[in-house]
């Protein structure tokens, strides 16, 4: 990349956070919302540690995790109907005809979004050490974790940008906020897969990638270096986001084709 | 009184036809409290084995109880997200000129939150049956169950109804949502009022909906208990939220 791609990347990548920072409504919501529903759950599930095998006598160390990926599925979410809103109002095809480059658009797009996620996690991260979490992994596990969150940024807002890009609609980008919130339901989020009673609930979650994010967040917190499931939380978040960014780049080049 | 009436039927009809003939309104209202229904059914089933927990007729029907209330509660609120989008494109200007009675227009909107919320009980219901949810109420604690989740959901219409009233934009959504989704999870929504441990029981404890969640958890497993408590806090819930939407309402026309 050119040092004139980078600075449009950066412009691009810039604009996405200010714009997001401008709105109360996008800032706020994406913080609180995934700690009330972490308060609620550490509160109304706390008596689970009490089942055998389960792994951590702290249920918000357990929980904790769960922020993490909510939380970056909002910011996603809400940075890519600010995209598809570009989309439709023109700014978009405005800005194809300048001398940026389509790759540039998409990402400084995702940029953006992953700087977002990232303060957002520091947040969650913040919010926990002071209610008496400790990482198991320690401080390097910490700037793993922030890492591992830029990842799952990446991973939702490509196929955030390429609902938004395919699209170009912003209910059609809202319309996925159900579909993610049904992933993270179906998952292990609330109970390891292990102690998983029903059989059809422990193969949904097993096959659902989201299941994998969350226990690499969740490995780092309660139990430390355990590199398969961090691994397995990087490889699922790397294929996602391989996939998304494919998906979007094809639906760009097809979007800026019609212009 | 008869203006009144006639102006929620036509109100009421508007919203359903509108509710009914439009997936993107009637699929989320009927999937996400089956969605909740089997993430918290097919996940969290395990909790029946914590010590201490010890209700009667299984973790489904523990958990149906919750489902059937939080889509009563919800079916109110998303009717009030209606309320706010027809002020946001107009038609509520041009309803107010029109109607003889304005009373009638939020009755109308209320007669279509219960409809609304019908349809959605009905189908959780069968869900939970075909799950093979043990029933041990009888039919009179069986209807004792329905009326209080359609108290609830009066109380949520008439809640919703006064935010939209107040607010006339859909940027009120999380204004009419939010206390609701708090005051339902923040009562014994996983284990029983006893087991909760903590700052979660103490708020649980003082949670008016933890009344009704265990009167209808009593009704579902055929030992009411906290009946008389939980239906005067229903219809308390309704007469306060009745004068904050009629309120709400008189606000709405005073600005035009």
């Amino acid at each position: 990349m050119t040092a004139t791609a980078l600075a449009q990347t950066g412009a691009l990548g810039k604009r996405a956070v200010v714009r997001t920072a401008r709105q109360p409504a996008n800032v706020v919501f994406p913080l609180i919302f995934p700690m009330l529903l972490l308060a609620v759950n550490a509160g109304g599930l706390k008596a689970e540690t009490q089942l055998p095998g389960f792994p951590t006598d702290s249920f918000l160390a357990f929980a904790l995790a769960v922020p993490f990926v909510q939380g970056a599925l909002l910011a996603t979410i809400n940075a890519n109907v600010e995209f598809a809103r570009d989309i439709q109002t023109g700014f978009l095809n405005r800005l194809a005809l300048t001398p940026v480059r389509g790759i540039v658009l998409l990402v400084g797009q995702l940029g953006g979004l992953m700087t977002i996620a990232v303060v957002q996690a520091v947040f969650y991260l913040a919010v926990g050490l002071a209610f008496g979490v400790r990482l198991q992994s320690g401080f390097g596990g910490a700037a793993v974790l922030l890492l591992l969150e830029t990842a799952i940024a990446l991973a939702f807002a490509s196929l955030g940008s390429w609902a938004a890009l395919r699209t170009g609609s912003t209910e059609a980008v809202q319309g996925l906020f159900p579909v993610f919130f049904v992933f993270l339901f179906l998952s292990s989020m609330n109970i390891p897969r292990n102690l998983i009673e029903a059989d059809w609930f422990r193969w949904v979650a097993t096959v659902n990638p989201v299941s994998y994010l969350i226990e690499a967040v969740r490995a780092l917190v309660i139990t430390g270096w355990d590199w398969e499931t961090i691994g397995l939380g990087f490889a699922v978040a790397g294929a996602l986001s391989i996939v998304g960014f494919v998906l979007a780049t094809h639906a760009l080049w097809n979007r800026l084709e019609r212009t | 009184m008869t203006d009144a009436i006639s102006v929620a039927r036509g109100v009421s009809w508007r919203v359903l036809h509108i509710f009914f003939t439009n997936k993107a309104f009637l699929l989320p209202s009927v999937a996400f409290p089956l969605f909740f229904f089997t993430a918290f059914v097919g996940g969290l089933s395990r909790i029946r084995q914590v010590p201490g927990f010890d209700f009667p007729t299984g973790y489904t029907a523990f958990q149906f109880v919750f489902v059937l209330l939080q889509s009563a509660a919800f079916a109110g609120v998303f009717t009030g997200f209606g309320i706010a989008r027809d002020f946001e494109t107009g038609f509520m200007r041009r309803l107010m000129l029109a109607a003889p009675n304005r009373s009638g227009i939020l009755l109308g909107y209320v007669l279509s939150a219960l409809v609304r919320w019908a349809t959605v009980a009905a189908v959780v219901t069968i869900v939970a049956l075909l799950a093979q949810m043990k029933v041990g109420g009888n039919g009179v604690d069986l209807f004792g169950l329905y009326a209080l989740a359609l108290l609830l959901n009066l109380a949520g219409a008439l809640w919703a109804a006064g935010v939209a009233m107040r607010l006339r934009s859909q940027q009120a959504a999380p204004v009419m949502q939010m206390p609701v989704f708090l005051l339902l999870f923040f009562a014994p929504v996983y284990v029983p009022l006893n087991l909760l441990q903590g700052w979660i029981h103490g708020v649980a404890s003082v949670n008016p909906i933890t009344a009704l969640l265990e009167a209808g958890r009593g009704f579902i497993s055929g030992s009411p208990e906290l009946t008389l408590a939980a239906f005067a806090i229903a219809v308390g819930l309704i007469l306060g939220f009745a004068a904050w939407a009629f309120r709400g309402l008189r606000s709405a026309e005073a600005a035009g």
